[in-house]
């Protein structure tokens, strides 16, 4: 059995700050990571992030992810598990681990829970051919291995992964026949779609995918217009030749070990779905366990980051680590996410943390 | 209207443009962003103050016209390549178009190009006046275009054939 004092699951851009402010105020941390690196998906973002120098506004994510890593090793009392996929949370307060075969078993006296999120899939027919992709698969594919995965290609989704990914199918040098969006107006940041309008990609909102097309793999799609009902519309169906389909059409949080831990959850739309109930410091319904990042809830990785630290400082604090400056480096974070939420792009965001806060 | 199409229609536009007395002075910063979206690495970016400061990063960006002598050192800061610096002044009938092109291979200088509007769509060819790919730009270069003057406030990127 290992023991640590707090047990962080995920090492994205949450689970990554958590683990540098809890090191940081003096707590042992043990880092647990499925993947054989540390970054999730900071690890696939070539693009610019947004917000303010503070959380990196301006740098790649791709870039992010070394200048985190680089403070984790930085700090002595952090071990790193990589290659270590969570299994289960038992009620003796035991996590299982699998680390490159090995069953392990490790016993925190708090944990932070920074698992993420994963892609939605939209029913629709033949949306189990080969070539029907998660716009996150296609960037994985694209940016971590180099490998070019269509030639032509159909978003569906207009929020900020359908746009970014398309502008990086672009420069990946795939075409992209357009971007479809059900909605009527496009989700992501509008500088996001300008630069793909500027290399001629078309964006149609109030429009769907009625169906892929093709025998062995995708052929092509059949896109569809809506009314302002969202009912679609006979006689616009159009049929474009593609090669692939790639799906951004949400996210939904990883939870299953807060469901196991016992955490009370509560279905919350807009934040992509069940959550746990959390106080505003990040602590869940069950004392000790904290959730940070994707999986309290999608959101920019910059919230993700600061919601991470956030979490971290307040596991060290119920342990007794506490800086002198605790509470105004505490103050800041709060200041931070408030003031990353607080524009009309933050009123989803808002609008969800009201109902489980 | 940009939040249905992506494209900035006439009027949304229209805030957004330098004055023409301003434009007829030399290069100038014009910042596509008019979306209320928590960022503002262009504030930050501006060593002259030419970009106003974010009350809220919320905030617009909005520049001060008589401050913005057109360096261009925030087109490559601005996550969104919202930022172009256009040059009415560069010769009797052409204007200088900058823009961030993150796109491989990078045009050569004297290189003709196809000029694209907002739309993708090509409306004229130019050639490639300088291209600036410094370590400061972090991987986004900025292309000086040459472009005729009725097209300075319509070409907003470029391709390369072949």
């Amino acid at each position: 059995m290992l023991h640590s004092e707090i047990v962080i699951i995920g090492a994205g851009p949450a689970g990554l700050c958590a683990a540098i402010s809890a090191a940081k105020q003096g707590a042992t941390v043990a880092l647990l990571e499925r993947d054989e690196f540390l970054g999730g998906q900071l690890v696939k973002q070539t693009h610019m992030f947004f917000g303010s120098k503070k959380q990196y506004a301006s740098v790649r994510g791709i870039d992010i992810a070394p200048l985190l890593e680089k403070e984790i090793k930085g700090l002595p009392n952090i071990s790193v598990f990589l290659n270590s996929t969570v299994l289960g949370y038992y009620e003796d307060g035991v996590l299982l681990f699998e680390q490159n075969g090995k069953a392990k078993k490790i016993k925190p006296a708090r944990m932070i829970v920074a698992t993420g999120a994963a892609e939605k899939v939209l029913p629709f027919p033949n949306n189990d051919l080969p070539g029907v992709y998660g716009a996150g698969a296609v960037q994985t594919l694209m940016n971590v291995h180099g490998v070019k995965p269509a030639k032509r290609v159909l978003m569906v989704g207009a929020g900020n992964i359908g746009l970014i990914v398309s502008y990086q199918l672009l420069q990946a040098g795939v075409e992209v026949a357009g971007v479809i969006e059900a909605a009527p107006y496009i989700g992501g940041y509008l500088v996001h779609a300008a630069k793909i309008r500027r290399s001629g990609v078309p964006i149609l909102t109030s429009h769907t995918i009625k169906a892929a097309l093709g025998d062995r793999a995708v052929e092509g799609a059949i896109i569809q217009q809506l009314d302002e009902k969202w009912q679609p519309i006979t006689g616009t169906e159009r049929t474009l030749e593609v090669d692939a389909i790639c799906l951004a059409v949400g996210l939904t949080p990883l939870v299953e070990i807060l469901w196991q831990a016992g955490c009370q959850m509560k279905y919350v739309p807009q934040l992509g779905g069940h959550v746990p109930i959390r106080n505003q410091f990040n602590e869940t319904s069950v004392p000790g366990i904290f959730v940070a990042g994707d999986a309290s809830g999608v959101e920019e990785a910059s919230s993700a980051m600061l919601e991470g630290a956030l979490a971290g400082m307040e596991a060290s604090a119920s342990l007794g680590y506490r800086s002198e400056d605790f509470d105004l480096i505490k103050q800041d974070i709060l200041a931070q996410l408030e003031s990353l939420r607080s524009g009309p792009t933050g009123e989803k965001i808002r609008t969800g943390l009201a109902q489980l806060v | 209207m940009q939040a249905k199409t992506g494209l900035l229609s006439a009027e949304e536009l229209k805030g957004l443009l330098p004055p023409e007395v301003r434009l007829s002075q030399g290069p100038v910063a014009v910042i596509e962003c008019r979306q209320k979206i928590p960022c503002d690495p262009c504030y930050h970016s501006c060593n002259r103050g030419a970009i106003k400061p974010f009350e809220d990063i919320n905030d617009c960006p909005e520049i001060d016209w008589e401050k913005c002598n057109g360096c261009g050192t925030c087109i490559s800061k601005c996550p969104g390549l919202a930022i172009f610096v256009i040059d009415l002044t560069y010769s009797q009938e052409q204007a200088v178009v900058r823009l961030p092109y993150e796109f491989l291979p990078l045009p050569r200088v004297n290189q003709e190009v196809l000029l694209l509007n907002r739309e993708g769509v090509p409306v004229g060819k130019g050639p490639v006046v300088k291209v600036q790919n410094t370590k400061a730009q972090d991987r986004t270069p900025v292309i000086w275009v040459a472009v005729p003057k009725a097209l300075a406030m319509e070409v907003r990127n470029i391709r390369t054939e072949g």
